[in-house]
């Protein structure tokens, strides 16, 4: 669905390494990420995933190459513009809730960009309302439980009206109730505005309900395709440290006992819909 | 552990004094800390008695959170009583035993100086009882902007304080959550010598303060993240208002420094 649609942001040639460290953390990274697409970075821990996060909002500069976002190349005077289009979330619930209370903390980030009050009070509402959090407008942190604090950590993004997500692990310290919850709510956000999203994960069927994935190892990129391409190739996966989702493993196992399947299943609806029809050719 | 905090404790509450603004409050309070060591006879602790006990009234807040507060400094006040009592030799002498001679005058001061810790400790508890913490730093932040002029960081201390704050209760979970992990892996905080306390206290405050660090680093990313790039050209999303009651409440202020002027002797 994504070719030929507009690069909201395109990574050319990115390396990159902390400072005092020998080896690289990013080695010539080039990919492009389309306008409203969801993209799914997905590798194991240490092959620079978070990295490239941290490059993409300005946290860290690249070495050599260029980031460019919505047609501004990242530098220290674009900085702070990019970081306005391009919104983060990150992994713990507790360490980026700045605020003392549910609307202060959706605030902040409008109050950094010097929004008049009156437009901050409106937006503040309507983004607590997207994402169901309207009812805790004066609840404290500790009050909540983690699932609610990263939809407030959303609410605070959406409220500054970004281009792109970026989902750095934002689900990983959720249960899986909360973890359903936060992703159905960017689902709808990304559905609605027409948002980008670029979510950074562990969890295999977060990342085979995207539109597209990158497989990151030991720095640098190691496929770019559709879900359904890169879940396919599942030993090579293994030995790069990633899991495959469960109906593919159920269909693996199922075809070691003599079944055959025509396609590559995702989810678990499309799994079940060809078991039964499996059924009934029998 | 929350339940046990009494200082800076806040009580939700619905009077007019709840519902005033946190700078004419600070005011207030203040400037009584003054004119209280204006009062110096019966008239004029007469008058600051009845006007603290009307405040508290109006407050609606109940007597027992008042008492609570009260007691950590309950010691200091009948310590201060029974040094007038004893120690001061003026008026009359009313008592003799041995070495023990109690004076008309020392018992006078006794209480005045009592009741005068009472209505201190009474008066800026009221403050805190029906102020939150976050509209407190708000109106620090807002009477402090005075000092902005000296190049004094006002705003920076503004976010200090409401990110600590919001950081207590984090801190409070966190602390509780170490001290059983390590009592399950057999250390003992509850019992042993002096020595021996204050070294199991280590396995408790080491990864607590690993783990500050590491939340401030993680806070501090998320703070740029979101465009953080300090006090400057900055809107605020909260807001004080300055009501009738506020302008009132200094109007009263006024009047009982006057009254106080006037009858002191």
């Amino acid at each position: 669905m994504t070719e030929g649609t507009k690069a909201v942001i395109a990574i050319d040639q990115v390396s990159f390494r902390y400072p005092e460290q020998e080896s690289y953390a990013l080695q010539n990274i080039s990919f492009q990420i389309y306008e409203g697409e969801w993209m799914a970075i997905v590798g194991h821990n240490g092959s620079g995933k978070s990295t490239l996060a941290k490059l993409l909002n300005g946290l860290q500069f690249p070495e050599t190459g260029d980031i460019t976002v919505d047609g501004m190349k990242l530098s220290e005077e674009t900085v702070w513009e990019i970081r306005r289009k391009v919104g983060m979330v990150f992994q713990n619930p507790d360490n980026q809730f700045v605020g003392t209370t549910v609307q202060d903390d959706v605030a902040f980030g409008l109050e950094n960009h010097g929004v008049p009050r009156d437009v901050m009070v409106r937006r503040v509402h309507e983004a607590l309302e997207h994402v169901r959090m309207s009812a805790f407008l004066d609840q404290e942190p500790h009050h909540l439980s983690g699932g609610q604090k990263q939809r407030v950590a959303i609410a605070g993004i959406i409220a500054l009206q970004p281009r792109v997500i970026i989902l750095d692990e934002a689900t990983s310290m959720l249960d899986p109730v909360g973890r359903r919850e936060v992703l159905e709510t960017i689902r709808k956000l990304k559905n609605e505005a027409g948002l980008t999203v670029i979510s950074i994960t562990h969890d295999l069927d977060e990342a085979s309900q995207a539109d597209r994935m990158v497989v990151m190892n030991q720095g640098k990129v190691y496929k770019e395709g559709l879900p359904r391409d890169i879940f396919q190739m599942d030993e090579t996966l293994t030995k790069l440290g990633l899991d495959i989702p469960f109906p593919i493993k159920m269909a693996k196992a199922l075809e070691a006992k003599g079944f055959h399947f025509p396609n590559i299943y995702l989810t678990d609806e499309e799994l079940v819909d060809a078991l039964w029809t499996l059924h009934l050719n029998k | 552990m929350m339940e046990k905090m009494i200082f800076g404790r806040y009580i939700p509450g619905d009077s007019i004094i709840h519902h005033m603004d946190p700078r004419s409050k600070l005011i207030f309070v203040f400037a009584y800390i003054c004119i209280v060591f204006l009062a110096n006879n019966l008239v004029t602790y007469g008058i600051l008695t009845m006007f603290t006990v009307l405040i508290m009234l109006v407050s609606k807040v109940s007597i027992r959170f008042f008492l609570n507060g009260l007691k950590p400094i309950l010691w200091l006040v009948v310590f201060t009583f029974f040094l007038q009592v004893f120690f001061n030799r003026q008026g009359d002498l009313l008592y003799h035993y041995a070495f023990i001679r109690i004076y008309s005058e020392g018992i006078r001061q006794g209480i005045f100086i009592s009741l005068r810790f009472l209505l201190l400790i009474f008066l800026t508890s009221l403050l805190t009882l029906t102020t939150t913490p976050i509209s407190l730093t708000d109106g620090i932040e807002s009477l402090l902007n005075l000092l902005k002029k000296v190049k004094f960081p006002v705003h920076e201390l503004a976010l200090m304080m409401s990110i600590s704050l919001r950081f207590i209760p984090t801190l409070m979970d966190e602390t509780e959550k170490i001290m059983k992990a390590q009592m399950a892996r057999g250390a003992n905080f509850s019992s042993g010598s002096l020595k021996e306390r204050m070294k199991a206290v280590i396995p408790l405050l080491i990864p607590l303060f690993v783990s500050s660090f590491k939340r401030a680093e993680e806070l501090a990313t998320a703070m740029e993240a979101r465009g953080y790039q300090g006090g400057e050209g900055r809107t605020k999303y909260r807001l004080l208002i300055w009501k009738a009651a506020d302008t009132l409440s200094l109007c009263l202020l006024a009047l009982i420094t006057i009254l106080l002027a006037v009858f002191r002797t």
